[in-house]
Formats: C-alpha cells, sequence, structure tokens
C-alpha cells in the first residue's frame, strides 16, 4: 500500500472548488470593502468613479485621529505589560521544580480564553465601578490598559511557553557548565532564543487588543473611544465610503504589523 | 600445562605514536566518596547509584563504561553538578565539590548532543566560557583562536554552528569545553552520534587533545572497543555498582566478575565443579569429566558448583581430540575476514567458540562434523563471581 503521505492533497476531489469557496468567503468581503474606499460617491453600495477623497477625510478626521490614539496607547501598554507577565509565567511554569499550585496557576492565566468576553466584560465594568464607589479611584484610560492586559496575557503566554517547552535544556546545562550563573544563561542563552517565541506573543496580543470591542465598549469611559468604536459608532449613522477608508487604513497597519513580526521570526530561526 | 600465578600488570598511562608513555603517580583528580544517588520517593524509589566510590587520577583518560541504565551518566552528571548526591561526597583535588552548583566547578562537559549554541558563531561558542569568567577580550580572543587551531576549525570561525556538519560541531564542543582549561573534562557518550568512520577518527583525535592539553578526561561510553582503545583505566558498571576498576588490559584478560567478562569481549562460560584448590588455582571438573585448571580472583574463594570462563581467543583448535583439555564436535566454522569463528559442541553439552586469526599460510581446514579437541592457553581460563 502506498505510503499515505505520499497523497497529494490538491488531487483529492473537490479539493480545489472547496478551497476557492473558503478563500472568497474570507477575502471577497474585504476586497469589496477596499474597492469601495476608493468610491467617490457617498454611497458604501452605488459606485460612481475612482478617487482617493475619502481617504483625505479620513486622515483629516479629528475623532478618527484621537481614537487612533487611544487605541494606540491601550495596545501597546497592554501589550508591553501583557507580554512581560506571560514571558515571567512562562518561566515560572517551565525552568522551575513542579510547584503545587501549578495546574491551577496554568487554569487562571488561560481562564480569559474560555470565559466568554462578555462576562469578562460585565465583570470588569462591575469591578471598576465599585473600586470607584468605595474608594474614590479612577485611573482613566488605565481603566482600559488594566482590562486589555489580562485579557491578552493568555495570548502572549501560550507561544512563548511553546517556545519554552521545545527549547533544548542541555542548551541552559552547557552555559552553567561554562560558568555562566544562572542570571547570566538566562541573558546570554534562554532570552534570545526565547525572542521568537516572545515576538509572536506580543504580536499577537497587540492584535488582540487592537480588535477588542466587547470589553472595551462596556468599560471605555467618555473620550476613550478606540479605533473599533469609533467604526461601530460611525455605522449605526448614515454610512459613507469614509469608514471603508479607515477600514484599509487599519488593515493595512495590521498587515504591516503582522508582516515585520514574521520576518522577524523567520530571520531568527535561521 | 603451568599456570601462572595471579600478577597484577603495570597501569598503562597511555599510547602515543608506538611509545608508552610513563605513569606518574600523581594525585587523584577526582575522588568520589560513599556516593549514593536515588531518584523518587518513598515505594517509587530507585538507587541510580549505590554507593559508589573511585578514584580518578590526575591526566588520566578513564572511562564509565556499562550498559544503558548502569548509573554512569548520573555520576558524570553528580561530578558536573547537574545534580546532588543523596550521600557522599565528591573531592576535586581534596576538595568537596558536590554541593556547588556546576558554574562554581572548574569542570567542563562535552554532552552527548553537542548543545551548542545556536544563536552564537563557532567562535562565540568557544569564547562563551572564558566571557563567563570574566576574561579579558584580547585573553579570550587568542585562546579561541589556539583552540580553533587545536581542533582544526580555523576556517570555521565565523560560521553559524547549524552551518557544519556533525563531525564539526564535535570538534566545536570539544574546543568550547576545553577553553576554560577545566581541571577535569567530562565526555559524555559523545562520539555516538556520529557515523563509524568518523568515530574512528574522533577516538585517536580526542586522545591526542588529551595528551596535548593534559587535562584529566572522565569519558562515558556503552561501547565495550570505544573503551578498550581510548582509556587509561576503565571502571565498569552495572545497577548503579563499580564492579571493576582497572586497565583495558586488566578488564580483558582479568574480568573479576561474570558481568564484566560478558560485557566485554566475547567469552565461552564452562559450567563446572571445584575439585581441588591451591595459591590462587583451582582445579575444575567440568561437565564433560574432563578437569581444568583455572585461576581466580584474588579475595574470591571458589568452591563447589562454578563457572569458568574462556576468552575465544585464549584457546587453539587441535585435531587430535584426546590431546585436548576438551574435546567435542565442530558445528560450525564462520570466516570474518581477519579471523575465523569455530563454534565446537563439546562432550558435556556446553557449546564453545574459539577464534583463530587467519594468515596467508597455515590455514587448518577442520570440516564441520569433525571430533576437535580444544587446547586452553596457560592461564586461559577463570573462575568469576556470579
Amino acid at each position: 500500500m502506498a505510503d499515505p503521505r505520499t497523497i497529494d492533497i490538491k488531487d483529492q476531489p473537490g479539493f480545489r472548488s472547496i478551497a476557492i469557496l473558503c478563500l472568497c468567503v474570507l477575502y471577497v468581503p474585504i476586497l469589496i470593502l477596499m474597492i469601495f474606499s476608493f468610491n467617490t460617491g457617498s454611497l458604501v453600495t452605488h459606485w460612481e468613479g475612482v478617487g482617493f477623497g475619502w481617504y483625505g477625510s479620513a486622515l483629516l478626521n479629528e475623532e478618527f485621529h484621537r481614537a487612533a490614539q487611544n487605541t494606540l496607547i491601550i495596545s501597546t501598554s497592554a501589550t508591553i505589560i501583557s507580554t512581560i507577565v506571560a514571558t515571567l509565567a512562562a518561566i515560572g511554569m517551565t525552568r522551575v521544580k513542579p510547584w503545587r499550585g501549578l495546574p491551577a496557576a496554568f487554569m487562571v492565566i488561560n481562564l480569559p480564553l474560555m470565559v466568554p468576553e462578555i462576562i469578562t466584560a460585565v465583570a470588569t465594568l462591575s469591578f471598576f465601578a465599585l473600586i470607584a464607589g468605595a474608594f474614590g479611584l479612577n485611573f482613566g484610560i488605565g481603566n482600559l490598559i488594566l482590562a486589555h492586559t489580562v485579557f491578552c496575557i493568555p495570548f502572549a503566554y501560550m507561544p512563548i511557553r511553546a517556545r519554552l517547552e521545545d527549547m533544548d535544556l542541555t542548551l541552559e546545562a552547557a552555559a552553567a557548565d561554562l560558568y555562566a550563573t544562572p542570571w547570566h544563561a538566562f541573558r546570554r542563552i534562554t532570552l534570545p532564543l526565547l525572542v521568537p517565541g516572545i515576538m509572536s506573543g506580543a504580536a499577537l496580543a497587540f492584535i488582540v487588543s487592537f480588535d477588542d470591542f466587547t470589553i472595551t465598549q462596556l468599560v471605555a469611559g467618555p473620550g476613550q473611544t478606540t479605533l473599533p468604536l469609533y467604526i461601530w459608532n460611525q455605522i449605526r449613522r448614515p454610512m459613507t465610503p469614509e469608514i471603508n477608508a479607515i477600514s484599509t487604513i487599519l488593515l493595512l497597519v495590521s498587515i504591516l504589523f503582522v508582516s515585520v513580526s514574521f520576518l522577524i521570526a523567520r530571520r531568527r530561526a535561521k | 600445562m603451568t599456570i601462572k600465578p595471579e600478577q597484577n600488570l603495570p597501569p598503562r598511562a597511555g599510547f602515543l605514536n608506538g611509545v608508552i608513555v610513563p605513569e606518574q603517580p600523581g594525585k587523584n583528580a577526582i575522588e568520589v566518596r560513599g556516593v549514593r544517588k536515588v531518584f523518587g520517593t518513598g515505594e517509587a524509589q530507585v538507587a541510580a547509584l549505590d554507593t559508589v566510590s573511585v578514584a580518578i587520577r590526575e591526566n588520566e583518560f578513564f572511562t564509565l563504561l556499562g550498559p544503558s541504565g548502569c548509573g554512569k551518566t548520573t555520576l558524570l552528571r553528580l561530578i558536573a553538578g547537574f545534580d546532588f548526591p543523596s550521600e557522599g561526597e565528591i573531592l576535586l583535588y581534596g576538595e568537596d565539590i558536590a554541593p556547588l552548583p556546576p558554574f562554581k566547578r572548574p569542570v567542563n562537559t562535552v554532552f552527548q548532543s553537542y548543545a551548542l549554541f545556536p544563536h552564537m558563531t563557532v567562535a562565540q561558542n568557544i569564547g562563551f566560557g572564558l566571557e563567563m569568567l570574566g576574561k579579558p577580550k584580547a585573553e579570550i580572543q587568542a585562546r579561541v583562536a589556539q583552540m580553533l587551531k587545536l581542533v582544526k576549525m580555523e576556517a570555521l570561525a565565523g560560521r553559524r554552528t547549524s552551518q557544519i556538519s556533525g563531525g564539526q560541531q564535535q570538534r566545536v564542543a570539544l574546543a568550547r569545553a576545553l577553553a576554560p582549561q577545566p581541571k577535569v573534562l567530562l565526555l559524555d557518550e559523545p562520539l555516538s552520534a556520529l557515523d563509524y568512520k568518523l568515530r574512528k577518527e574522533m577516538q585517536i583525535e580526542l586522545k591526542r587533545l588529551q595528551h596535548e592539553t593534559g587535562i584529566t578526561f572522565i569519558f562515558v561510553t556503552h561501547d565495550q572497543e570505544e573503551a578498550l582503545t581510548m582509556s587509561d583505566r576503565i571502571a565498569v558498571m552495572s545497577s548503579g555498582k563499580i564492579l571493576q576498576v582497572g586497565a583495558p588490559r586488566d578488564i580483558y584478560d582479568r574480568p573479576a566478575e561474570r558481568f564484566v567478562a560478558d560485557f566485554i569481549g566475547e567469552t565461552n562460560f564452562l559450567k563446572g565443579t571445584v575439585v581441588s584448590k591451591k595459591s590462587g588455582v583451582a582445579t575444575v571438573k567440568l561437565a564433560s569429566d574432563a578437569t581444568v585448571a583455572a585461576g581466580f580472583p584474588e579475595g574470591f574463594d571458589p568452591s563447589g558448583a562454578v563457572t569458568v570462563v574462556v576468552r575465544p581467543e585464549h584457546a587453539d583448535l587441535i585435531v587430535d581430540a584426546a590431546k585436548g583439555t576438551v574435546a567435542g564436535i565442530l558445528a560450525n566454522v564462520v570466516y570474518f575476514g581477519t579471523d575465523t569463528h569455530y563454534h565446537v559442541k563439546l562432550d558435556g553439552g556446553d557449546n564453545f567458540i574459539v577464534r583463530h586469526q587467519n594468515s596467508r599460510s597455515g590455514a587448518v581446514a577442520f570440516a564441520p562434523g569433525a571430533k576437535v579437541g580444544i587446547v586452553f592457553e596457560d592461564d586461559g581460563a577463570r573462575i568469576l563471581r556470579d
């Protein structure tokens, strides 16, 4: 009998048509959205001509600027904090003697992945309302950063932990054998080899935070509109292709971000 | 037949280019004293090392030899500091290092998987230990250059370790471990990943490196041939214990226990009963009623039913069955090129293999089915502890 691995997936009946269907469902709407951003008319469904007018008005839109600024502040802060926490957690759970609370800690870190987001959102909202009521504390945009950090941690944690588990422990033993203290062994061997994991963890965290709607919608105070909230507010009004232009800009930023982190990971892996 | 009394061959310090390097009655580099290592707790407790004591001399090529799971790697890890003994002391030039972490021990390791740092160049790998010791840059550079020359890798100094072959990685791993000039170099089956030819080459290379650097080598292997060809002394291990320590010749010619004889080289085992004993030689009656004189190790008093061992090359085949120490029917002849193995079914029922070195002339043709005699060389038969 033939080795199943010699079967070419492309020869399977229906493979081509199913693949094309999936790609269409995924990307045709996005393509249409991008095409209509170049519409000169003011309707998102009626094509009138090619122009860059909506990009101009989007880039001059003050509200869009504020939303973009908020998003960048929140996502960048949440990414940095959650990646640091996730890195420390991953090291504490793979590079030490197994400890009693290990499975419980693993559960707690991954809880945000399993709890429906709307529940986390309501819980976070009531938590902030409670501390605001009881202690008069309000961290402003810090509330959002904190909320985002919490749900970004498991996304950052996963690739970092995977990388740590794949790493050959003998390398760290070799470093210790060559007179490296635990700190030096970490800084010179473990950390450099962990960078691709940290990069992809950070990229995931950033995208998840950048894109978050449910929790942000409930927790955000006045003046804390992020890009997803801004877009959502816009489509409740009569829609213009400006929203397409804004979405296209966001899409390009995401693509740029993902490509850069992919390229870094590939260069590191060589 | 005359039997020589038990004698101790002088330990060989080394053999290079046909010159026997004399043993220097030096200090002990490593002294393992009553070391026990237990893994697990309670019922599931396993003793990986069961009260092991051994002294390894300065400048010695010392091999820990044994089957997998015998504790040889555990002992090496305890000396390196990757694990700590449950009991006992490990002295490095008289100082107990057992409680020290690995980065505080002047001992370096060549790992089975080499464990080269993939994000560094060959030169950076070799310089890592010196850098961690805080040596000045100029000294590190000079030493790395010297090490690259020693292992003949000058041309590849700037390469990533993923861009060089397995044999070259092996050399880099050696250079990296030798660069900080450790007091003792530990080698954990470093040749097992190489193919046969390269392994043979590296065996000679390792021996050369040990001579040129004058560093004490502790080598772990399960390959008896590797151990015999490279070592000054060998410790044979089994089930967490050291069974015998000695020069390759001692171990091969005078195994102390049945396990050692069985593990190293090929051996014939004959059942028999001790008839009489005097000054280190016993007369044993074999299953075929033939009697044979057999030596035995010091401190061992054989009596009753015993096993006599004879190496296949310590016996010879003769046509006249009546003149042999034992006799039997030649069952099979196996030709190996360099030598021929004769499988003989002895009269008492035991099987016996005689190895005969082949040569151009004087090949005596023995046909299978013929009645043959077997003569044991002087001191060829020995009684061993089971």
